[in-house]
């Protein structure tokens, strides 16, 4: 890994000014990517802003009809969040999927959705669940997030702050999982609001998408049954060691089965 | 600034070392303070045999860098014992011959006690399902999982 000057600001107004003032900064949440990816080398920052110390950005509230999780919340400590588990259970359960106990305690939810991981598992919440991502400059629409493969919207000096969801009246989450790592091949997020179904994608794509003609047959018809077969059509998906086209639009249909099951049971 | 002086408590001692931004806590501990007990297997947190309490939860001390740890109390496997007698989760390892090279095991054990202290009486699902960061070559995971169930039972004292 090379050298590199690290800051570690106590409030987000210190870090943007800092970054503002660096040739080629980065922030640093967890670092259980980003160290990964310095040590291979991928990436060379000259200064790395940790924001890890701004417990303001720790948070977990519900405020009326939305649940709002601050950037730098461990996946751990959402999993074991009594306010999560008592408003949206599925995330708690998604959360505690992620890699192991050790990438669990110290990776973050912010730092996942801004690393844009397509294998990743928090965007297929983003994408299920009506979501905004705020951050010190704006307010972004969970739908309007990813751009593609570790892409976001994000400029480059703009820091997550919170992840806010609208609580549903059920979500849930199924990932068939690498065996090594954890991450998904395919990941299916399922809500439903007003009767209204929504479901993602993660893991078959270059970027995390919502499977619309899934959300419309269940929305008429919330049963296994009415689950269209290979609407997510192969020509798209990704293709690799892990799993063949095919078998991710398969898995995207076997998974969607097993969400809708959850539900019924 | 590219050195810096962090301060550790390692093992219930207080090191302060300056150090360059790019040391990761792994060669902290092995290289600077010369505690070879946590071992580098994989570099790229996968395995789990460079694991290490911080306060008391589990960290692959590879996958963090040391000046992230500025004021961390961090427990190695050479800080669990009580000078000769060997911490119960050492000795149910021994008993239940949960190694065999002994490579993965300071990791294990340090997963183990990290589970134990959040849950101190797993079921063997719990123990398989903590161990998912853990990677054992050779002695398969039977008996490391049976060490643990026997560990925690000792604990309990
Ligand atoms: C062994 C292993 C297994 C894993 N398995 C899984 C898995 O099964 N599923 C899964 O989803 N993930 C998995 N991960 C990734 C894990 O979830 C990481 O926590 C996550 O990708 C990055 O979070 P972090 O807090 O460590 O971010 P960092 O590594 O610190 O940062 C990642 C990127 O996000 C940026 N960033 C961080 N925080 C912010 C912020 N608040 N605002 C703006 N930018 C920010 C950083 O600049 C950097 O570019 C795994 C990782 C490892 C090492
Ligand atoms: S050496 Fe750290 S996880 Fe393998
Ligand atoms: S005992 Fe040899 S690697 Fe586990």
């Amino acid at each position: 890994m090379y050298s590199f000057n690290y800051h570690i600001p106590k409030n987000i107004d210190e870090a943007t000014t800092l970054f503002e003032k660096s040739n080629e900064p980065k922030y640093l949440a967890g670092g259980m990517t980003l160290v990964a990816s310095m040590k291979q080398r991928l990436t060379a920052p000259s200064d790395l802003i940790d924001l890890s110390k701004m417990d303001t950005l720790k948070s977990i509230v519900v405020e009326g009809k939305n649940l709002k999780i601050g950037a730098l919340t461990t996946h751990n400590s959402i999993s074991k969040s009594k306010d999560i588990k008592s408003t949206i259970s599925g995330l708690c359960d998604l959360s505690n999927g992620i890699g192991d106990q050790s990438v669990r305690n110290f990776g973050t939810i912010g730092g996942s959705i801004a690393n844009a991981d397509p294998a990743a598992d928090w965007p297929a919440a983003i994408l299920a669940l009506k979501s905004q991502i705020e951050t010190n400059m704006r307010i972004i629409n969970g739908e309007e997030f990813f751009k593609g493969m570790f892409e976001t919207i994000l400029d480059e000096k703009e820091i997550i702050t919170q992840i806010s969801f609208e609580i549903p009246s059920y979500f849930t989450y199924v990932k068939f999982p690498n065996p090594a790592s954890r991450y998904a091949i395919v990941g299916i997020g399922l809500s439903v609001y007003d009767k209204i179904a929504r479901v993602s994608v993660t893991g078959a794509s270059h970027t995390p998408f919502r499977a619309s003609e899934i959300e419309s047959a269940l929305s008429k018809n919330f049963k296994i049954d009415s689950i269209p077969l290979n609407s997510v059509s192969s020509e798209n998906l990704n293709n690799d060691i892990h799993a063949s086209a095919e078998y991710r639009s398969h898995l995207i249909d076997v998974l969607t089965k097993d969400a809708v099951r959850t539900y019924t049971q | 600034m590219e050195n810096k002086t962090i301060k550790i408590n390692i093992n219930g001692k207080d090191f302060e070392e300056n150090i360059n931004s790019n040391l990761l806590l792994i060669d902290f501990i092995r290289e600077k303070i010369k505690l070879t007990g946590s071992h580098i297997g994989c570099d790229t947190s996968q395995c789990g045999s460079c694991m290490v309490l911080y306060n008391d939860i589990c960290l692959k001390s590879c996958s963090v860098l040391a000046i992230q740890m500025d004021g961390a109390k961090i427990t190695t496997i050479e800080g669990i014992s009580d000078g000769d007698n060997l911490h119960p989760m050492q000795e149910s390892f021994r008993e239940c011959h949960g190694l065999q090279c002994g490579f993965c095991t300071p990791g294990m054990i340090i997963s183990a006690i990290a589970l134990i202290k959040e849950k101190p009486t797993p079921s063997e699902k719990d123990i398989r399902e903590h161990l998912e960061g853990n990677l054992c070559r050779c002695t398969g995971y039977e008996n490391i999982v049976k060490s643990i169930s026997a560990g925690a039972e000792k604990m309990k004292g």
